[in-house]
């Protein structure tokens, strides 16, 4: 009873929020008379979303698959060049200086570049633009917590007679995986929203960046709205997946959430 | 067989460069097997780097450290002593049963003969209901009480404690020296213990070293034999005529207005 009264007392303030924020938007729309193609009411928003919901889910799998696709590929290098780098001071001082090079690069003029590179008629540059990003992002964080290891235990090993071998698997990998879920909480909307915007820069005329521009283009804005509620729910998906793999994977950190 | 056997010990920090650091010279100490010895001195006399020569966790640079007969780097590899840490340093990720059970995994210990002598140790330490916790779920005190089964959960012969309790407020300190004394007097275990704290080192100790500082050295050491210790030993004049000794052997190599730094009177 007292657990309910706690998960209703979390929940209710953004959700009284967010209907209170959305009938004031209704309301300003109405009585100030505002163009549509200025500013859409919520109402019609909604029923755009509603009766386009199948073309909406079309758009959501594409670009969403993109994502997914990137997300997997740059967590996966990400991870593997950390353990690299952390092993081998050469890789480390080698690919450092780079990603931080492919973090600082324009990814505007890196999809042209890419779609013109790969094929204008594939989804590859889309994944590949999700997957340099996400690269960065967990390489940096997963390194840290490799690396990054409290002086008290790794005396502590020493003192044990520990070998390397131990202290990766027993000390640097479970101090990495806070670091690697922090990471993934900031790398998976990252990924989404790098696939809608590779979407705005060429390629096949699909997913919810693509729909969103050519409806802005063509004066349907309720509808561009309705593309951006799908891509929020989009984002909001990924990011709500970290976070329930992070509770899963790190139980001691999820009794610290929930208790006090 | 002494417990520990340090010959003629000098430690350098970065040796023939211009930023060099003498940290001891000419350590000679003896140290006999379940005997109590406490090093204190002000801070940089090289107390903390001694205990870590003892553990092997850096190299002499002239000297030899032998512990249980052996040279320390070899007494490490065998793990012939448990260590404690101002910082508890307990592992977030494993829960209070399994950060004493680290160091008999690494000696390839099975999960249920584990999982028991866990369960030994923290009736030891008196936290028994706390097996399946996390550690940011306990106090300073509690943690530093689990290094401390940690530290003895393969009952080692040798237990080495740098200020293991510095951190912690004067109330749970004495309550922590108390156990100690406890846990020593049932395991018969060695204890090399640094401190900063005149009446910590003597309420414990069966002898003091003190030490003095650039380069570190051992002023004198002095012979506490108190006999059993319990809460009235706090009070008694016996134990303040030893704490007087101790700090008036700290001031002998005070000189003129440079008042000794890093040592508390409380």
């Amino acid at each position: 009873m007292n657990d309910l009264r706690r998960r209703v007392g979390a929940i209710a303030p953004p959700i009284v929020f967010g209907v209170l924020f959305l009938t004031a938007w209704e309301l300003f729309v109405r009585v100030r008379h505002i163009e549509p193609f200025l500013l859409p009411r919520p109402s019609a928003i909604w029923g755009q979303f509603h009766g386009g919901l199948g073309r909406i889910w079309d758009a959501v799998q594409v670009s969403g698959l993109n994502a997914f696709v990137g997300l997997l590929l740059g967590a996966a290098g990400g991870i593997a060049v950390a353990f690299l780098a952390s092993r081998y001071r050469v890789v480390s001082r080698l690919v450092t200086p780079m990603a931080i090079a492919v973090a600082a690069m324009p990814i505007i003029v890196v999809a042209s570049i890419l779609y013109n590179m790969i094929s204008d008629t594939s989804q590859v540059p889309r994944r590949f633009m999700a997957a340099i990003v996400v690269f960065f992002v967990i390489f940096v964080n997963v390194a840290k917590g490799l690396t990054q290891v409290n002086a008290t235990q790794t005396e502590l090993m020493r003192s044990y007679a520990a070998t390397d071998t131990d202290i990766l698997r027993k000390v640097r990998v479970p101090n990495a995986l806070g670091h690697f879920f922090t990471a993934m909480k900031v790398a998976a909307p990252l990924a989404v929203v790098t696939a809608f915007v590779s979407e705005y820069f060429g390629g096949l005329q699909d997913g919810l960046g693509y729909q969103i521009t050519s409806n802005i283009a063509s004066s349907r804005d309720a509808t561009a709205w309705a593309y951006v509620t799908g891509a929020i729910a989009l984002g909001l998906v990924f990011y709500v997946a970290a976070l329930v793999m992070e509770r899963l994977a790190m139980p001691w950190q999820a009794r610290r959430v929930d208790g006090a | 067989m002494s417990a520990v056997e340090i010959a003629n010990v000098s430690k350098v920090f970065n040796p023939g460069r211009p930023n060099a650091v003498h940290a001891l010279a000419d350590i000679d100490l003896s140290i006999a097997q379940g005997e109590f010895v406490s090093l204190i001195g002000p801070s940089g006399c090289g107390k903390s780097t001694l205990l870590r020569l003892v553990a092997s966790l850096t190299e002499p640079t002239a000297g030899s450290v032998t512990v249980n007969g052996k040279p320390a780097e070899q007494a490490r590899k065998d793990q012939d002593y448990g260590m404690a840490f101002q910082q508890a340093g307990l592992f977030e990720w494993r829960s209070v049963a399994r950060n004493i059970e680290l160091p008999l995994e690494l000696r390839g210990w099975d999960k249920a003969r584990r999982r028991a002598q866990a369960e030994a140790m923290l009736r030891l330490v008196k936290l028994p209901e706390f097996a399946d916790h996390y550690p940011w779920e306990l106090s300073g005190g509690m943690q530093q009480r689990i290094a401390i089964a940690r530290a003895l959960s393969f009952e080692p012969k040798l237990l080495l404690m740098d200020e293991p309790f510095g951190a912690l407020d004067e109330m749970t300190r004495e309550h922590m020296q108390a156990e100690l004394n406890r846990i020593r007097a049932a395991t018969g275990t060695t204890v090399v213990f640094v401190t900063h704290s005149i009446p910590e080192a003597v309420y414990l100790s069966d002898r003091v070293v003190v030490m003095s500082p650039r380069p570190g050295k051992i002023a004198t050491i002095v012979d506490v034999q108190l006999g059993a210790r319990d809460e009235d030993t706090r009070e008694a004049s016996e134990f303040f005529k030893k704490v007087t000794e101790v700090r008036e052997a700290l001031r002998g190599f005070e000189h003129g207005d440079d008042p000794v730094r890093g040592i508390e009177d409380r």
